[in-house]
Parts: structure tokens; sequence; C-alpha cells
């Protein structure tokens, strides 16, 4: 009954993770900043996760868009971990999972087979990664 | 729909993360959700820990969460952070301090912002905590910052307050101006090891002695219970000790922590359990359960009749045309009111 005008606009929730043995973070709160400018609700995991604690981050906090940051180079050992864990908890189907960092064009396709939607590397400017975000958000 | 509450009962922690997302949103059918969830509900024990920005509360949280797990409970965590009133947007960073808890699922913790709107905070915790009540967690945390009335419509939510008060939060005024001292059961000073915690300690006993038995535990809906509220019964005297005499007073303990370093968490945990086991020998548990619920009907009644109010409201042609009479004088507000609730009114009368 009342439910009509309640209803505004379903806030996006993203994770900004990093993984692994990469202590720069400067970059991850910048984009956490402007996430969080852009209206959506942004959880941020802190530095030195491992991909269990992204996976389980990613799961409890229901979040739409899993953002993993990476600059040291594991991703391809990392990414997978976090996909898999994702699909095991049945929180995989419904999410954005994109990548930040430093990815070499020969990872990047191997990564997009394995499930990653979209990698942005250096250059990659915040307006696009909002807009992209706002377009592929998934329905729910 | 009931897919997803199948699913919660079973104990999938997929379906319970998407349960309170739903709530938060208050997406279509999250009402016939809560309903269902309610019968499952009334194992848990809720504790509450608020106090200012900086104070230390996910880091103890974090410490307690781990304990709880140590003696083979499992534990639910809802900490709620401000979002921002221009954009909207938020960044919830409470779950940076869990690091004794990293992956371990049966800690289950989530993320809440303000979303802004003060009302519906306090119910979307209420639905949260039943969710994870109903999931099976053993011991629920809300962890809130504490500024002001929204957090103590929060911590209504739970059976414990704990509020956290950091060495050097100002003088004796300052904390009369907080309005801290009426909602808590346990002070915790953080930061124990930091100069002036000697000295916040001392004001907070001083204050709390000041307080009487007028505060939460007094109080089992909005701060007036039964004859048997005995306000100012606290003398100058027996304060320091929670003397066999008067079983039926609450004496809030004040526990030094250093949270980061896990120091005094044993005692923190004592004076929660102290707190429960005083709610369940007093039967203050219940009567708050009680006052709790009738809280939650008032508040929904509440925000429902709005709901009714404002389609009776078009159906009488717009708030804006009785606007543009009141401005012209041709009516007043109240006779307004008086009109549009006639047919509600109509109703009533018929009935008696």
């Amino acid at each position: 009954m009342s439910v009509e005008h309640e209803q505004s606009e379903r806030t996006i929730r993203c994770l900004v993770a990093k993984v692994g043995l990469d202590g720069h973070d400067r970059g991850a709160h910048v984009i956490a900043r402007a996430l969080r400018d852009a209206g959506f609700e942004v959880i941020y995991s802190g530095l030195h996760r491992s991909p269990d604690e992204v996976v389980q981050a990613a799961v409890q906090e229901d979040v739409d868009v899993v953002g993993i940051s990476i600059l040291s180079g594991a991703h391809n050992t990392l990414v997978p971990k976090i996909l898999d864990g994702l699909k095991q908890y049945d929180a995989f189907d419904d999410r954005l999972v994109l990548v930040g960092g430093i990815v070499p064009d020969d990872d990047k396709a191997e990564l997009r087979t394995q499930g990653v939607d979209e990698i942005f590397g250096p250059g990659a400017s915040m307006e696009e990664m909002i807009a992209y975000i706002r377009e592929h958000a998934p329905e729910r | 729909m009931s897919d997803l509450v199948a699913d919660l009962l079973a104990g999938k922690h997929s379906a319970l993360a998407r349960v309170i997302t739903k709530i938060e949103n208050r997406a279509p059918g999250y009402r016939d959700i809560v309903s269902a969830l309610h019968q499952h509900t009334g194992h848990a024990d809720v504790v509450g820990v608020t106090g200012s920005p900086g104070a230390g509360k996910s880091t103890l949280v974090d410490k307690v969460a781990a304990a709880y797990r140590k003696q083979g409970l499992t534990v639910g965590v809802i900490a709620i952070d401000p979002s921002s009133p221009y954009s909207g947007g938020a960044v919830l960073g409470d779950r940076i301090r869990m690091a004794s808890n990293a992956g371990d699922m049966d800690v289950f913790f989530r993320s809440m912002s303000a979303r802004g709107s003060l009302g519906g905070l306090s119910t979307a915790t209420t639905d949260a905590v039943t969710a994870l009540d109903a999931f099976g967690k053993d011991k629920i945390i809300v962890e809130t910052v504490g500024a002001g009335q929204n957090e103590v419509d929060i911590v209504r939510t739970a059976d414990t307050v704990a509020v956290l008060v950091p060495p050097g939060s100002g003088d004796d005024v300052q904390m009369l101006k907080a309005g801290i001292l009426e909602i808590g059961d346990v002070f915790v000073v953080n930061k124990a090891d930091l100069d002036g915690a000697d000295r916040t300690v001392q004001q907070l006993r001083e204050m709390l002695q000041n307080r009487g038995d007028g505060g939460r535990s007094g109080r089992a809906d909005s701060g007036h219970h039964g004859p048997d509220q005995t306000a100012g019964e606290a003398t100058e005297g027996d304060l320091a000790t929670n003397g066999a005499e008067d079983i039926d007073t609450w004496r809030p303990p004040i526990v030094e922590t250093v949270a980061n370093r896990g120091e005094g968490v044993e005692g923190f945990l004592d004076a929660l359990a102290d707190h429960g086991d005083f709610l369940d020998r007093t039967g203050r548990r219940d009567d708050q359960e009680r006052a709790r619920f009738a809280a939650e009907i008032r508040t929904l009644l509440r925000e429902d009749a709005n709901g009714l109010v404002t389609r009776e409201l078009e159906r009488q042609g717009g708030l804006d045309r009785l606007v543009d009479d009141v401005v012209a004088r041709e009516i007043d507000p109240y006779t307004v009111v008086d009109e549009v609730l006639a047919p509600l009114r109509d109703c009533l009368d018929r009935e008696t």
C-alpha cells in the first residue's frame, strides 16, 4: 500500500577490495570516494585481503559489484580463487566482477572467459567506470 | 520469495544477505519475508554498541565476535555508517576492523548505511535483526555511531546497550550534553592506555551516580515503566557496589579496554553477561521485548496510516488544491484535516 511511494531508485552497492600482497591503496581510496560521490554504497575491504575474505565480504554484503584492485601482478592466481568462491556461495551470476590495476593484454582475455566482466587499466576514467556500473549493474 | 525464506532458514548465506538487501531497499515483498521469519525468532541475544566516531567500536566488536566464536557461538553483526546527505552515497569501512574473523562465515557481518531516512533506519535495523535471529545466530551485535536521537531508536532493538567513551571526550558537561548516559547498560572506556583514561572513568562514575536509576534498564517503554520504577533510589553511599539489597536495580559498570590489543575484552564480556543475567532474573528481558514490539507496531502503524492518509488526500483532489484554499483564506488547516479524516472517523463511529 505505502510501498509505491517508498520505492525510490535502488542503491547500488560496490565492494572495493585489495587482495594479496599489494600495499598500494591510494587508487582504491580514490575509486571508493568517486563511487560514493556517484551515490553508490561502497564497502572497502582494507589492505592485504585473502580471496576467501573478499568472497566473504561480497556474499555477506550482497554487493552488486565486486571491484578487485590488484597492482601486484598476481591476478591470474587470485582472481580465479575469488570467482570460484563466489560460485560456491551461489553469488556469482547476479554480480558484476570488475578488475582494476595492471593487467597485461595477454591475461585479459583469460580473465574474461573465467567470468570477469570488465577490466580497467591505467588511464581509465572515473566517469567511464561509473557509467559502466550504472549500465551493467545486475537486475535483481 | 518463499524460496528465499526457505533458503535462509536452511542456513544459506547468500539468502540471508539477499533478505537484508530487500529489507534495506524496502523491495516489493520484503514485508511478507519479514512476516514469515518472525515465528522463527526470539533465540538471539542482541547487543547494541554505540559511541563517537573513532571510539573503537568496530575494533571492540571484532574482538567480541571472535571471543563468542571461541565459545562455539555464531555471531551476526550489523554495522551502521552514515551516508552522504548530498549524493546519498557512503563508504562503509567498519569491515576493515573485522580482521579477527576474516574468512569465518559463521560471523555474518553486514554494513548498512543510514540512507538519510530517520525512521526507516530503525525499522530496517529491527528487520535485519529479525533476519539474523531467524537464521539462527546466537549473538547479534548492532553497531552504530552515537550522536543523537536516531541512535537511541536503533539501540532499542538491543537487549543490552554498551556505550563506548574514549579518553578525553571532553568534560562532564559534554557527557551531559551527549545524552549517552541514559541509554547505556554497560560503559566502556576504550583506549584505556591513553592519557586521561583514568579521568574519563572518574567523570563517568560521577555522572552515573547522579543518573540514579532513571536510565535505560529502568525503562520498559520510553522511560516509563510501572509503579515498581524506582527512579532516584540510588543514594550516594552505595553506588560502587551492586549490593544484594537492591537486586532489582542495575548499576551500569564501567569497563576499561584496549580493544586493538584485546585487553579488557573478557571483562567486557563478563559485564554483558551480568546484564543478561540481570534481565533474566528481574524479568526485564520480557518487559523489554514487549516494549520493543509495542514500539515496532506503533511505528509500522504510523507509516502505513500515513500511506492511507496520502491516498485519501489524492482521492480528495490532492494536497496542492487544499493548500490553495488555505492560502486564499477560504479554509483553515485544522478544518482541512478534519475533512480529510472525516471518512475514517465515520468508519470508527459506525463501529461503536
